[in-house]
């Protein structure tokens, strides 16, 4: 790696790791929002940015991940590191379900996509009427003493919170790092250059994209049992919603997709600039709702008409961090 | 219901009632009336995907819109949403051809999915702009001489659906007969068959193309001005009538226009019957599983070509 | 001797027009084989028929020993046949090495040997000056130079090239013959291609099959084939001069 790149990392971890320590409470919540969209983007952008398929129904493995392993602990109470496995089970089915579908149909690109929305609507629908997880009315979690950490279940203070969302980016960060080396991500990118050529050298599209079908899915479904923990309520109308998938591509595509750095840089940028927006809104006294997603929308486009790549691509360049 | 009109029983148990058989055909009425509405929106979109292969993820938001137009023309002005009808489909018209001509363009070469994140980012700047403008509030046009119901034997016809859905019949024959009968409708069939082959026999396929959006936007706009009377108007309207509109056409045929119209038709009929026999809010439910089993089993549609 | 690779009356039919007409062929372990006829005779038709992208509708395709007909791209690819593309089909968005690499990795262990093992191939097509370039970058002849590269390195027992020399200068054509040569001489590589360009043919080939409507209209040494007075007829031309 770059030596560059190498020392701006480092100090980014370091950073990241004191953070508690000197901020207050409100840019601790801010981090984490940070860190859970770097992580929910950096899953995103292994189906997108290494294999190439557009999902716009990630708010899917989200919402049945978060309920769950938030009926198991609601109703049996089992905590979440046991409920993960039921979550993740589930999201890898769904996904699996959806990759073999598609592919087995041939189905792509754009009906690909139509596909996915069609799927994540159909369960905020469904959970809407799934009364065992509270239907419409949404499920809540008992919220237990805020100053008792109790990392078993997942109850404590958002320090503990901010750690663990931490600890799950920086995973998400080594995995796709590792990736980019391996076989799994010669062969992704390959498929996302050009499926035929990859097939003539012996690779099997089908199985390499239900590969970043389901790792993408599990990656988001753990980001689901972290946020029914985090809220503790869920409803389906939140968390399923067309809005959360975009809330989770939105990183990705102005970070740079396919990119290691883009999705944590997307999920700053925007994050900031959007809480930066909606505090100078507040400050002028007005009280108006849709400026924040206003703004995702313009940055958006900005970046898909000028800056293709995403931000980060050129950003490297600039300040001479590629290798 | 009782009016003296001898009731038909029909065996379709629904949480152990039976249904009026007049109930059913009122609903089913209802049904094809709404859909030819949304046949109109669905007919735009298979018009600028279908030829201008634009994936116009922002279609819905465009239909509210012109929804928001009518209502505000008729809250300002008293204009009548059938009369605003003409000057906002013209205005939606110049604003397609310019938009396209702009800014889609350059992404004809570009990879499929920059152009649907494209009008993703459209499609947000425009419900959020509406949401910021107007407020989360719904709105209606109601209009003195459509609160009489027309009857027709026992049959009780909203006047309001009547009249848009002949509209909506209207515009489509307008839109086919363009198509079918004047030479800039034949050039654009033609770019639609084939892009390689339109541009050596000299045909302007960036002017067509422009034109094309110009025209499914058009659309867009005097089926919103329609829709206005038919339900309530929120900024949240726009994503959910994009999907439909997808639905619709997927469902019709990609690329067949009288797909189209009978996707819309299909999908309005089905939508008043799940509102009828499961709960209002599953309607939508049963719109998207049929998506899901039209892409994997048809993916071409009911009548579009085979892909 | 038995064949490597043995067609047995092979045919396919699109849309009730029949692009290949039960046609029988077999490439011998070590040879190298031209395939040649005019346009639409069927020779890419054949050749996505034997790399599995095309599914034959009568015949048998059998590949060292075993039967490849039906099977899918990458599967025939792991029996040990490796194929260029004549529209050329690079990972453009990753590096000359990075191509080469994904298909090393098809019998290396790990990214590393893929690595070192990319890296020869590329020296030995003369790409290495190169090898960090995104593939987009690279000139025609360089690119269909990294499609030979990239199919080589998934160490093939028989090699398909589809028009490979196509749009090459004289010299570089000259260039990738003698590599061609080199290759089948050092490591016994079998190779099947598709040309046009009679001077790679004639320098090539040690046997030369000719396809016209989709059958084999002559099967000889290049020397005969160019005397055959139905090749003459149907493609060279009375006057061709070699």
């Amino acid at each position: 790696m770059n030596p560059r790149a190498a020392y701006l990392l480092a100090a980014l971890s370091a950073l990241l790791l004191v953070l508690p320590l000197v901020a207050d409470s409100y840019l601790i919540s801010l981090a984490t929002l940070i860190l859970y969209l770097a992580y929910t983007g950096q899953a995103w952008n292994l189906m997108m940015g290494f294999a190439g398929q557009l999902s716009l129904g990630h708010a899917l493995y989200l919402g049945v991940g978060a309920y769950g392993a938030a009926a198991l602990y609601h109703h049996f109470g089992i905590g979440p590191w046991a409920g993960m496995w039921l979550a993740i089970g589930l999201s890898v089915s769904l996904a699996a379900s959806l990759g073999f579908l598609a592919f087995r149909y041939g189905i792509s690109g754009v009906y690909f996509t139509l596909l996915t929305i069609a799927f994540a609507e159909f369960a905020r629908i469904g959970f809407d009427h799934f009364n065992w997880v509270g239907g419409s009315g949404g499920l809540f979690l008992k919220v237990a003493q805020r100053d008792q950490i109790d990392i078993f279940n997942l109850r404590g203070t958002p320090v503990m919170f901010y750690y663990v969302m931490l600890a799950l980016a920086a995973g998400a960060f080594a995995l796709c790092a590792w990736c980019l080396q391996s076989r799994p991500g010669y062969y992704w990118r390959a498929i996302r250059e050009n499926e035929e050529a990859a097939e003539a050298l012996g690779i099997d599209a089908l199985r390499w994209k239900m590969l970043a079908i389901v790792s993408s899915a599990a990656m988001t479904a753990l980001a689901g049992v972290f946020w029914a923990f985090y809220y503790n309520n869920l409803f389906p109308e939140q968390i399923f919603s067309i809005g959360r998938s975009i809330e989770i591509i939105l990183g990705p595509i102005i970070g740079g997709i396919g990119t290691l750095a883009g999705p944590i840089l997307g999920a700053a940028l925007l994050t900031l600039i959007a809480d930066g927006a909606t505090e100078l809104v507040a400050a002028l006294g007005w009280d108006v709702p849709g400026v924040k997603q206003l703004i995702y929308g313009i940055i958006l486009f900005a970046v898909v008409v000028f800056l293709p790549q995403g931000i980060w691509p050129a950003l490297a360049r600039k300040l001479n961090l590629s290798k | 219901m009782n009016r003296g009109v001898q009731h038909y029983t029909l065996s379709i148990p629904t949480k152990g009632e039976f249904i009026d058989f007049i109930v059913l055909a009122n609903v089913l009425v209802s049904g094809v009336l709404t859909g030819l509405v949304y046949g109109l929106m669905a007919l735009g979109l298979s018009v600028i995907f279908g030829v201008a292969r634009v994936v116009n993820f922002a279609h819905g938001e465009l239909m509210a819109v012109s929804m928001y137009a009518a209502a505000l023309s008729f809250a300002a002005f008293g204009v009548d949403p059938f009369l605003a009808a003409a000057p906002v489909a013209v205005v939606f018209f110049v604003f397609g051809y310019m938009f396209q001509s702009t800014v889609i363009q350059p992404f004809i070469t570009r990879p499929d999915h920059a152009q649907f994140i494209l009008l993703l980012a459209v499609a947000i700047i425009i419900t959020n702009s509406l949401l910021i403008v107007f407020g989360p509030d719904a709105r209606s046009v109601r209009l003195d001489y459509l609160l009489e119901s027309i009857e027709l034997g026992p049959l009780l016809i909203d006047r309001g659906k009547l009249y848009a859905a002949l509209v909506a019949c209207g515009a489509a024959a307008a839109l086919f007969a363009f198509f079918r009968l004047t030479l800039t409708g034949a050039a654009i069939r033609a770019c639609a068959d084939s892009w390689l082959g339109a541009k050596v026999t000299g045909l302007n396929v960036k002017r067509l193309y422009a034109l094309t959006f110009g025209l499914g936007t058009a659309c867009v706009a005097v089926a919103g001005c329609m829709m206005i009377l038919l339900v309530d108007l929120t900024p949240g309207l726009g994503p959910a009538y994009t999907l439909l509109a997808f639905v619709i056409v997927i469902v019709g045929g990609l690329g067949s226009m009288n797909g189209a119209l009978v996707g819309g038709v299909l999908i309005g009929v089905s939508e008043a019957l799940a509102g009828l026999l499961l709960a209002p809010s599953a309607k939508s439910m049963f719109s998207f599983a049929l998506l899901i089993i039209v892409l994997l089993l048809r993916p071409r549609g009911l009548l579009g070509e085979k892909l | 001797m038995s064949a490597l690779l043995r067609l047995h009356n092979v045919s396919k039919t699109f849309r009730g027009l029949s692009a290949v007409t039960s046609v029988s062929l077999a490439v011998e372990p070590g040879a190298i084989v031209a395939l040649i006829g005019p346009n639409g005779a069927g020779k890419t038709t054949l050749f996505n028929l034997v790399a599995g992208a095309l599914r034959p509708d009568s015949g048998e395709i059998h590949f060292n020993g075993a039967r490849i007909d039906g099977l899918r791209p990458d599967q025939v690819c792991g029996a040990g046949i490796g194929r260029t593309f004549q529209i050329v089909k690079p990972f453009a968005g990753l590096s000359v090495l990075d191509n080469v690499v994904v298909g090393a990795l098809k019998r290396a262990t790990g990214v590393a040997e893929a690595k070192r093992h990319g890296a020869n191939i590329i020296a030995q097509l003369g790409l290495r000056p190169k090898g960090d370039w995104p593939a987009s970058a690279l000139t025609l002849p360089d690119q269909k130079r990294l499609e030979v590269a990239r199919a080589l390195a998934t160490r093939p027992k028989l090699l398909l090239l589809d028009e490979v020399m196509a749009g090459l200068r004289p010299t570089e054509c000259d260039e990738m013959v003698a590599l061609f040569r080199e290759i089948n001489r050092r490591e016994g590589l079998t190779i099947l291609l598709v040309e046009h360009v009679m001077r790679a043919i004639m320098a090539l080939a040690d046997s030369v099959l000719v396809l016209h409507h989709g059958e084999v209209i002559a099967q000889d040494a290049p020397a005969q084939v160019v005397r055959n007075p139905a090749v003459l007829d149907c493609y060279l031309g009375e006057d061709t001069e070699l």
